[in-house]
């Protein structure tokens, strides 16, 4: 492929499309818009379906509806698309139902900033949805990083048999930068797993040896049942206790076995850093250019970005703290992700930086923390 | 407070600010993608604007580099063009001591510095072309010609490629305009 210009939110319907998603249903909303835009011409080109919804409740419901059916399924909002999509999360993480939500986040709460970047919605896209329930939720800082996360939430989603979240920004999502898409046939994509049992053998929510079980689409001739309410391995309502809580840890089980595979984060320059600023989003660009700054100080300074930011990569933290003095989180927000460092790493060894009202964090506040 | 500039040397930063509905953001993009596509460095392009479709602020970053590029915003400008007075007033503060200030001087009436260009972009562009609309181009034209910051074929082709069908020749005699009023500019100084 050659170089193109291009926008975060068409990076990340490309990617959409490179991973297989044929389905999209959403609600435009700033600043996430372009992606239905986008694929609201590109996916019925290439035999897939767009329809606009009429709000991001029904959204995910049809995007969960669609992947049940058999296609790789995708919604895309922003904070008050987000919180409306928060039961439907629930349904799809309870039932097991791959499908990938794009939540670009602007300035919040409620209306907020409709045109503004934050990073408001860390904890939310954890802790959103009511009840236990994994999620695995991925951040880029890039054009590129756009792609290839969008490519990879279809992969884990398909995999695991769990929604996933893409957790984009406005600066992510609207900036244009140069990027040299790798060819179609290049980039790994992965399907979910079918089972080779007859109709009358097939259970969808069967324990098995890597805790998730094949999905066969509905009207392939394998009749199930599935519902919001705890179930057995037939997908049918139980009140069993020795199926209740089981059913909660296999589906933990599923995630935290396989952490090695879902966890990605990057460093520069950690070992023997005094300081390591740890960063995600767009914000890890601000980060970086801090570190190259403070390097160029003599300051032992070292960068780590996080791109899997739920599960929270706690070794790899834990790891940094051990050998560095102090961690640097910055973030578009009062404090969300640095509670989880704080709790990996210890209170003292925490410096926070924030910023809350629509901009970008520069390279001098973190550069000051740094120096400071 | 950390003395100094945080900017990384070789960083070329450039706003293009004004009111919603004068092109700013697709100016930002074109200037971008010259850079970035037609002579090979490195450029990212950002954005910030209010919710309203048309009017309100609006302005469109541009950083060009030679080598990668973190922090995609401006940290001090060496370029602003303001197409409104009240883009002047409050980005003025946020150019270099040495920094390039380029005003609309149609918009653009209390110009804060004695060493700015004025330059009637808008007017330019209705002369040139029967049309307003296209005073984002003209100002890429006065841009480059004054800074030569992407080269005369990278904007040509680049404004060629975003100009939409049917429009090519309109966008690049509004350039061109821009190109002329660079030149006059240029002459006058050392004049």
């Amino acid at each position: 492929m050659t170089a193109q210009f291009m926008q975060g939110n068409t990076a990340c319907a490309e990617g959409a499309l490179v991973a297989g998603c044929r389905f999209f249903a959403g609600y435009p909303i700033t600043p996430s818009s372009e992606i239905a835009e986008i694929l609201s011409y590109r996916l019925p080109a290439l035999g897939g379906k767009f329809i606009q919804m009429e709000d991001e409740i029904a959204s995910l419901a049809a995007v969960i509806g669609a992947s049940v059916g058999g296609m790789k399924a995708m919604t895309a909002t922003s904070g008050p698309g987000f919180s409306l999509m928060q039961e439907n999360i629930g349904y799809a993480a309870m039932t097991e139902i791959p499908c990938v939500i794009v939540n670009v986040q602007r300035t919040g709460p409620s209306t907020g900033l409709p045109t503004s970047p934050a990073q408001g919605d860390v904890m939310q896209s954890r802790w959103g949805t009511h009840g236990d329930h994994p999620i695995i939720v991925l951040s880029p800082s890039s054009v590129m990083e756009t792609f290839r996360l969008t490519v990879t939430a279809f992969n884990f989603s398909e995999k695991y048999r769990t929604p996933v979240i893409l957790l984009m920004d406005e600066v992510v999502a609207h900036m244009r930068e140069k990027v040299d898409l790798p060819a179609p046939e290049q980039v790994e994509v992965v399907d979910r797993i079918q089972t080779n049992v007859p109709p009358e053998w097939y259970f969808p929510y069967e324990e098995t040896a890597s805790d998730v079980p094949p999905l066969v689409s509905f009207g392939q001739g394998f009749r199930y049942h599935i519902t919001g309410l705890f179930h057995d391995v037939r997908g049918f309502p139980t009140e069993r206790l020795d199926e209740i809580q089981p059913w909660l840890k296999r589906v933990f089980a599923k995630i935290n076995n396989n952490l090695s595979d879902i966890l990605m984060y990057e460093e520069e320059d950690t070992r023997g850093a005094r300081t390591v600023v740890l960063a995600y989003g767009s914000t890890a660009r601000s980060a970086r250019h801090a570190v190259r700054l403070a390097r160029a100080r003599r300051h032992k300074a070292g960068f780590c970005k996080l791109l899997t930011i739920w599960p929270f990569p706690e070794e790899a933290v834990e790891r940094l703290a051990h050998t560095a003095k102090r961690i640097v989180v910055p973030e578009m927000n009062l404090g969300q992700l640095a509670l989880e460092v704080e709790r990996v790493a210890g209170r003292h060894k925490v410096r926070r930086v924030n910023r809350a009202d629509g901009e970008m964090i520069t390279p001098q506040q973190i550069l000051e923390a740094i120096e400071g | 407070m950390v003395k100094g500039t945080t900017k990384a040397p070789g960083r070329y930063e450039i706003r293009l600010a004004g009111e919603g509905g004068q092109g700013l953001i697709l100016a930002g993009v074109i200037l971008a993608e010259a850079a970035a596509i037609y002579d090979g460095k490195n450029a990212a392009q950002t954005q910030s604007y209010g919710p309203e479709a048309r009017g309100g602020a609006s302005k469109s970053e541009v950083v060009i580099s030679e080598g990668e590029i973190d922090y995609p915003k401006v940290i001090e400008a060496d370029l602003l063009l303001a197409m409104s007075q009240e883009a002047c007033d409050k980005y003025y503060h946020n150019l270099k001591r040495d920094g390039i200030l380029i005003v609309d001087s149609v918009n653009v009436s209390r110009v804060p510095t004695s060493k700015a260009y004025r330059v009637p972009i808008t007017r330019l562009a209705e002369e040139a072309t029967g049309r307003r609309l296209v005073a984002n181009v003209v100002s890429l034209g006065v841009i480059v010609g004054l800074t030569g910051i992407v080269s005369r074929q990278a904007i040509e082709a680049a404004v060629s490629a975003r100009a939409p069908r049917g429009t090519k020749e309109l966008n690049l005699r509004a350039l061109e305009a821009g190109f002329r009023a660079a030149e006059e500019l240029k002459a006058q100084v050392t004049g």
